[in-house]
């Protein structure tokens, strides 16, 4: 672990200067023939690999959309598996075009990474997972448990929050990876092991007995997660800002990878702004008129996409929740393609 | 006219041309300097051109996030420490758990190392096959592996709190770790320290005069009456008259976990047990070396005068022995030193773990924080070096070599 950081920490200091005068990252994917993705070790439902070494989930289909609208070709990504900690460094240094890695929007990382955040793919929020047989029903029953949490994370500062918020006592124990954390958890080392409510559900699926272990109803903090590009490429922010944006679109107006064809017949102005045959909006970014097409195709609306990796069509069957289109109750809003 | 005595030539130039041109003279000093001058300017460009960047692209540059609030916990600090103290407090504290766990880990590495490497030496057959075994299994097994097994080994083995094994009901053995009664100091704390102090003193200074006695006048003074008595009689009549020195808070089982009284908590022991066993294994090898130098007549010589075999190795070999293991026992101790770094692999918070991890990931300052954390461990390796360089001319003069 530490060795990784090392070596892209000294990428990061020697190597910057490529990075800063040479802020093309479009040209740079296009001529490589390849988008480099960074995501986790291994989250079920947002990025993990299986059992051939093919990637799946929320985060990991943001950039084969991203790859779709470039290559019109959802294999051309390389996809780099980053721990908590050595995620920014590893998008610093140039390592990777796009992070996506359900990370939290927070100010201090908007400001101080040389990173800008280009949307929300997911509204989360922390919680806790415990053992039943603790017969705990409330995180305020918690006084003076021992948690598990992964080290490098907004979780962990978090947790600190809210128990001397609530003037509870508490002892926390860091590890570098989500495995370690869960297998900590798994061995008793812990009473209760803490992270994004997606990431506990997601987890739960990973231990022995998953009914011997329940969720706590209270969400302690808010995690808008999302990618993150590098600074100075407006072009390229651009690009994986709409990316997000053009899914959203395409859910709201009822098109998805099957019956996208057909609508693309139809003579509805906003469809044919959309989806290419009006206006140029794809080229404008840099991409191809149908880009929005390439996108659906590739991985489908926001929608299909929620579905099959998080939502009902998944093992963790999560709620759509606030992660809704705006028009169904939830969050999830993107402005006019016009 | 009167002549003056000639005045030697000046020899600073030659000494200058001679310690840095070497044979080459004057064009060997000009060499150097161009030399010097080119890794100075590689060095500056480096920096430069990061603090540059670093500025072109907004990240954050400098040293003064280390006044800010960490807002995260540590759960094994020797000085205090909550979540609204700075990322600098981190700092010290990550060193601090580093340097424990070093110190203890070499303690029980040297003794360990020592006793295998005996037990390979002895003439029993079945104490030296024990003391191979040790060696060859335990060395050939990567470290972290070994850590991972304390760890969950250990973990897997212990009950929950509330199941945990009381020890006279007064320690507590969990998964938790091991929990253990806290000295409060009461009124009578200060005199007791600074009686025992005073005992420690005079026992060392009594020590020095009867040694001195012994090899410049031959005269054998029997001192351990007075040390006893220094030691123990003086203390024990403090307390009768301040009162006791502390009082112990027993430890309570309480919700999840134990209140009060002092705890050590399973990752350090797993990490201690780790690197104490696989450095020993080394240690072992090098004393066995060590001895195997010294000539088997020394052995033989001890015999003929009548010291057992324990006394001849501890008076006569070992000291020999020692010349030829300390500098590679200065290595194993280093690399213990920085093997310990694996820690984050069990979430015990060292100086990696909460530093160059966790603070470098909420601040995302990787430069400053790598940097920092190298400095620290080669401050560390150098000091440990220089200790272990004293004790190595101590030796070597002590044997007049």
């Amino acid at each position: 672990m530490k060795r990784v950081t090392l070596a892209l920490t000294l990428a990061l200091a020697a190597g910057l200067t490529a990075q800063a005068a040479d802020a093309q990252t479009l040209k740079t994917v296009k001529d490589r023939g390849m988008l480099s993705c960074g995501v986790s070790q291994g989250l079920p439902g947002f990025s993990s690999p299986d059992d051939k070494g093919n990637w799946t989930g929320i985060d990991v289909d943001v950039c084969r959309a991203i790859a779709g609208a470039i290559f019109n070709d959802p294999t051309k990504v390389k996809f780099v598996p980053l721990s908590a900690k050595d995620r920014f460094t590893a998008l610093q240094s140039g390592e990777i075009d796009v992070l996506s890695r359900n990370t939290t929007w927070t100010i201090s990382r908007d400001t101080s990474l040389g990173a800008n955040f280009t949307g929300v793919t997911y509204y989360d929020g922390q919680g806790f997972m415990v053992k039943k047989s603790l017969k705990v029903n409330s995180a305020l029953e918690l006084n003076s448990a021992s948690v598990c949490v992964q080290t490098g994370t907004t979780t962990e500062q978090n947790l600190a929050d809210y128990f001397k918020a609530n003037n509870m006592k508490y002892e926390v124990i860091a590890f570098a990876t989500n495995d370690e954390t869960v297998k900590a958890y798994e061995a008793g080392r812990c009473d209760v092991f803490t992270t994004d409510q997606s990431g506990l559900y997601a987890n739960r699926l990973k231990l022995a007995n998953p009914n011997d272990h329940m969720v706590l109803p209270e969400i302690i903090s808010k995690e808008p997660l999302g990618p993150m590009v590098r600074h100075g490429d407006d072009q390229w922010f651009d690009i994986v800002k709409w990316t997000l944006f053009a899914m959203l679109t395409a859910e709201e107006l009822g098109v998805t990878s099957k019956n996208i064809d057909e609508k693309a017949k139809l003579e509805n102005p906003e469809l044919k702004r959309v989806l290419g045959s009006d206006g140029n909006f794809g080229e404008q970014l840099g991409l191809t008129k149908d880009w929005v097409v390439r996108i659906v195709k590739t991985v489908g609306n926001y929608g299909e996409v929620f579905d099959r990796n998080v939502g009902a069509g998944s093992p963790l069957a999560i709620n759509r929740g606030v992660n809704n289109l705006w028009n169904k109750g939830g969050l999830q809003y993107a402005p006019p393609i016009r | 006219m009167s002549t003056e005595a000639r005045k030697p030539p000046p020899q600073i130039a030659l000494k200058i041309r001679r310690i840095l041109g070497g044979k080459a003279g004057w064009n060997g000093v000009a060499v150097q300097f161009a030399f010097a001058a080119i890794l100075g300017w590689i060095g500056y460009e480096i920096v430069s051109n990061a603090r540059a960047n670093l500025e072109n692209q907004h990240i954050a540059a400098g040293f003064g996030f280390l006044r800010n609030n960490a807002g995260f916990d540590v759960n094994q600090t020797l000085i205090s420490y909550t979540g609204s103290d700075t990322f600098l407090r981190v700092f010290v504290v990550g060193l601090l758990n580093t340097l424990v766990v070093s110190v203890v880990g070499i303690f029980f590495a040297t003794v360990i190392g020592f006793i295998v490497a005996l037990c390979r030496l002895s003439p029993n057959w079945l104490l030296s096959r024990v003391g191979e075994i040790y060696v060859e299994v335990i060395r050939n097994l990567p470290l972290l592996f070994q850590i991972l097994f304390w760890y969950l080994a250990v973990l897997a083995a212990l009950p929950n709190p509330r199941q945990s094994i009381s020890l006279f009901g007064i320690a507590f053995i969990s998964n938790r770790g091991l929990v253990v009664p806290s000295p409060i100091g009461q009124s009578g704390l200060a005199p007791f320290l600074a009686v025992l102090a005073f005992g420690i003193v005079a026992s060392l200074a009594l020590h020095f005069y009867a040694r001195r006695a012994l090899f410049q006048r031959g005269q054998v003074i029997r001192i351990w009456p007075s040390v006893l008595a220094l030691l123990f009689g003086l203390p024990l009549a403090t307390m009768l008259v301040f009162g006791l020195p502390f009082t112990f808070e027993l430890p309570q089982l309480r919700g999840f976990n134990f209140a009060g009284g002092s705890r050590i908590i399973p990752e350090f022991v797993a990490l201690a047990v780790a690197l104490s066993t696989y450095t020993a294994a080394f240690i072992a090898e090098i004393v066995r070396a060590g001895i195997l130098s010294v000539h088997k007549g020394q052995m033989e010589a001890g015999s003929s005068l009548g010291l057992s075999r324990g006394a001849t190795l501890r008076l006569i070999v070992v000291p020999q022995a020692m010349r030829v293991i300390v500098p590679p026992l200065t290595n194993q101790y280093l690399n213990l030193t920085k093997n310990s770094s694996l820690a984050v692999a069990i979430g015990y918070p060292d100086l990696v773990s909460v530093f160059a991890g966790t603070s470098l990931s909420q601040t995302g300052q990787a430069i400053e924080i790598i940097a920092m954390t190298m400095g620290v461990y080669l401050l560390i390796s150098l000091l440990t070096s220089a200790i272990m360089s004293v004790y190595g001319w101590r030796v070597s003069r002590s044997l007049g070599a």
